[in-house]
């Protein structure tokens, strides 16, 4: 078992590492890191910018794999991902971005997954009942909403809500109120500010696994087995819930890691929606503003994100069924 | 984005292989049956119809207003929605109605290239590679896996400064180029299974080629599922340009997308509502439909797949 996961996780290591090296290449390719130079007014001189290009490691007169090869040593020898645009270490940015993503992305995938497969396994025992219906088309109509559509829907009842109240009770913009002292206060404007967010990510997984669960569900609740479980003398909660959803979990660990994929994108979104500085932000303006270290390194961050959840949905699927022999 | 759930269908159809395939797509009883029971699902009309009426207003419905998209009617800009102005105006009087409908228009365009060419993408490769084995199958299952880790979306993002000044359709084959890797390692894994079948091995003994084989024997057996990842692809196709517009990374003005009205809405989203609201609510309704529909489409082929089943 073990060693199944270490050969899945290097599989997907190296995946991830030929990945860093397509976005270093595309960025190298696509974006011209002097760009920035040319609207200056006075023009900096050309000896200007080359001197800078060059300490930022982005010099166009290198070849374009030795400057790769620069790069990626970078990060093996030294765990430095390069300087960004303004020459903060890009690893330290990332560091304390990734931080906030994380925190929305856990909470808000964890969230999403547990009240889907809630949601998916009360549907499947609820079957054609008004209830499974509403379950359903909710779903549908989640899924065919953009989960910047659901946020900025979100911010307006907000506004609404906080305008009735008369005072800022749900907190939208940005991670937290700066100046605020106490734990308590901190504590309760975290949440505060982590309120939308989350719901319109967990409403987005949760509308994704629900349907997933469903289907899982309504597989094994016509299985011989709760027919067993259910003429030994158990009661139908019991069979339902010892023997069908611990079974009805098991291919769902693998939709986790496909959906996984999503929920990242969406909570890139709604990072900048609520203008949260996390990964999400740093990703996207370091694309419009030509900076290659920051864009590679947020490429090495996603597939990072996309190697864990790969391996671990893998190791876990194993290790739930039995029926997968290695 | 997993359209369609690769392990649970891995069984390929077994009725489909009595029928010769040449005539397959019209008497076949299998295509008989999923029309029949497609027939009998409310849900199924229900989305088509909407679809069907959202394409003809995407192209009729400028000819009933007497705005163009471009037109500006600086005496009631920022209005709400009036007799003459449907769904209000924007604040250098853009009439949003006519802007919905374009937008629709190439939202729908983008959609219904993107989608079935990422299908066509998926059947070509992941045929190819699952019928030929060995070698080549290595290289594109490797190669898919390393699109897989990729982040599509912020690749893309990452071109959009090569397709912004293109046409908008050098933006649609770079959705399709980035979305077929799921499905096409589920017709992988079918046509591995379907390799090894008599009618497949009778015709590759008679000498008959692989492209043929591919073209006659594989690709009609799995044409359920390609139909309906056609289908869903629609949906995630024009999610993803809807996304890369309303960042600023897809459609740029002049030309407008419903991604680009939902993004010059969002900052007076709370106190003109009708510029955000109205292109959100055409754009939800239609996903919606499209999703009815392929799921509609998915219990016809597959009975098991859980919603229809008793």
């Amino acid at each position: 078992m073990i060693l199944y996961g270490v050969r899945r996780f290097i599989n997907y290591l190296v995946l991830t590492l030929l990945a860093t090296v397509v976005g270093y290449v595309l960025a190298s390719l696509v974006l011209n890191p002097a760009a920035r130079f040319y609207g200056r007014n006075p023009r900096p001189s050309d000896a200007a910018i080359e001197s800078s290009l060059r300490r930022l490691g982005v010099d166009p007169h290198k070849p374009l794999l030795e400057r790769t090869w620069d790069w990626m040593s970078g990060i093996f020898l030294h765990g430095t991902f390069g300087l960004e645009n303004n020459l903060d270490p890009v690893g330290h940015d990332m560091l304390v971005r990734s931080g906030v993503s994380l925190q929305l992305l856990l909470i808000g995938s964890v969230l999403g997954a547990v009240l889907g497969v809630t949601l998916g396994v009360w549907g499947a025992v609820r079957q054609y009942q008004l209830s499974d219906q509403v379950v359903t088309y909710a779903s549908y109509v989640v899924l065919s909403t953009p989960v910047f559509v659901i946020g900025v829907l979100l911010m307006i009842l907000a506004t609404s809500f906080n305008g009735w109240a008369g005072q800022q009770v749900i907190q939208f913009t940005g991670q937290y109120t700066p100046g605020l002292s106490g734990t308590w206060n901190v504590l309760a404007d975290r949440l505060s500010h982590l309120l939308l967010p989350t719901i319109a990510l967990a409403a987005l997984g949760a509308a994704e696994y629900s349907r997933y669960q469903r289907n899982a569900m309504l597989d094994v609740l016509s299985a011989d087995y709760i027919r067993t479980a259910r003429s030994k003398g158990r009661t139908r909660n019991s069979a339902m819930i010892r023997h069908g959803v611990r079974v009805a979990l098991i291919p769902m660990s693998t939709y986790f890691a496909y959906s996984f994929g999503t929920l990242i994108a969406g909570s890139t979104f709604l990072e900048l929606i609520f203008s949260w500085h996390g990964m999400g932000e740093l990703a996207l303006t370091s694309i419009t503003q030509n900076d290659v270290n920051a864009t590679a390194g947020s490429v090495f961050y996603l597939s990072i994100l996309v190697l864990i959840s790969s391996t671990l949905a893998e190791v876990l699927y194993a290790a739930l069924d039995p029926r997968v022999r290695i | 984005m997993a359209i369609i759930d690769p392990l649970s269908t891995s069984d390929v159809d077994v009725t489909a292989e009595l029928v010769d395939s040449r005539k397959a797509p019209r008497n076949s009883s299998r295509a008989a049956l999923i029309w029949t029971r497609l027939r009998s699902t409310p849900r199924f009309w229900v989305g088509a119809l909407v679809v069907g009426a959202m394409i003809v207003w995407a192209i009729a419905g400028l000819w009933i207003t007497k705005w163009s998209p471009t037109d500006q009617d600086l005496i009631n800009s920022s209005v709400g929605p009036t007799a003459s102005h449907w769904f209000g105006t924007d604040d250098i009087g853009q009439d949003i109605y006519a802007e919905t409908v374009s937008g629709l228009r190439r939202s729908l365009v983008i959609g219904l290239i993107a989608g079935p060419a990422s299908t066509l993408i998926a059947a070509l490769v992941g045929a190819f590679a699952g019928y030929t084995g060995g070698r080549a199958d290595a290289v594109i299952s490797w190669l898919i896996n390393l699109l897989l880790v990729l982040p599509a979306f912020f690749i893309l993002v990452l071109l959009s400064p090569v397709f912004k000044s293109l046409s908008f359709l050098v933006l649609t084959a770079f959705i399709a180029l980035f979305t077929w890797m799921v499905m096409a390692q589920v017709i992988r894994a079918q046509t591995k299974s379907l390799r090894d079948r008599e009618f497949v091995k009778a015709a590759r003994f008679m000498g008959v080629g692989t492209g043929t084989i591919i073209r006659r024997h594989i690709l009609p057996n799995v044409a359920s599922l390609l139909i309906i990842d056609a289908t869903l692809g629609v949906v995630a196709a024009i999610n993803s340009e809807t996304a890369l517009s309303y960042f600023g990374f897809g459609i740029q003005r002049p030309q407008v997308s419903l991604g680009v009205l939902l993004a010059d809405g969002t900052p007076s989203a709370t106190t003109r509502p009708w510029m955000f609201v109205f292109p959100a609510l055409v754009l939800v309704v239609l996903l919606f439909a499209v999703s009815l529909v392929g799921d509609a489409l998915r219990d016809a082929v597959d009975p098991t797949s859980g919603s229809t089943r008793d």
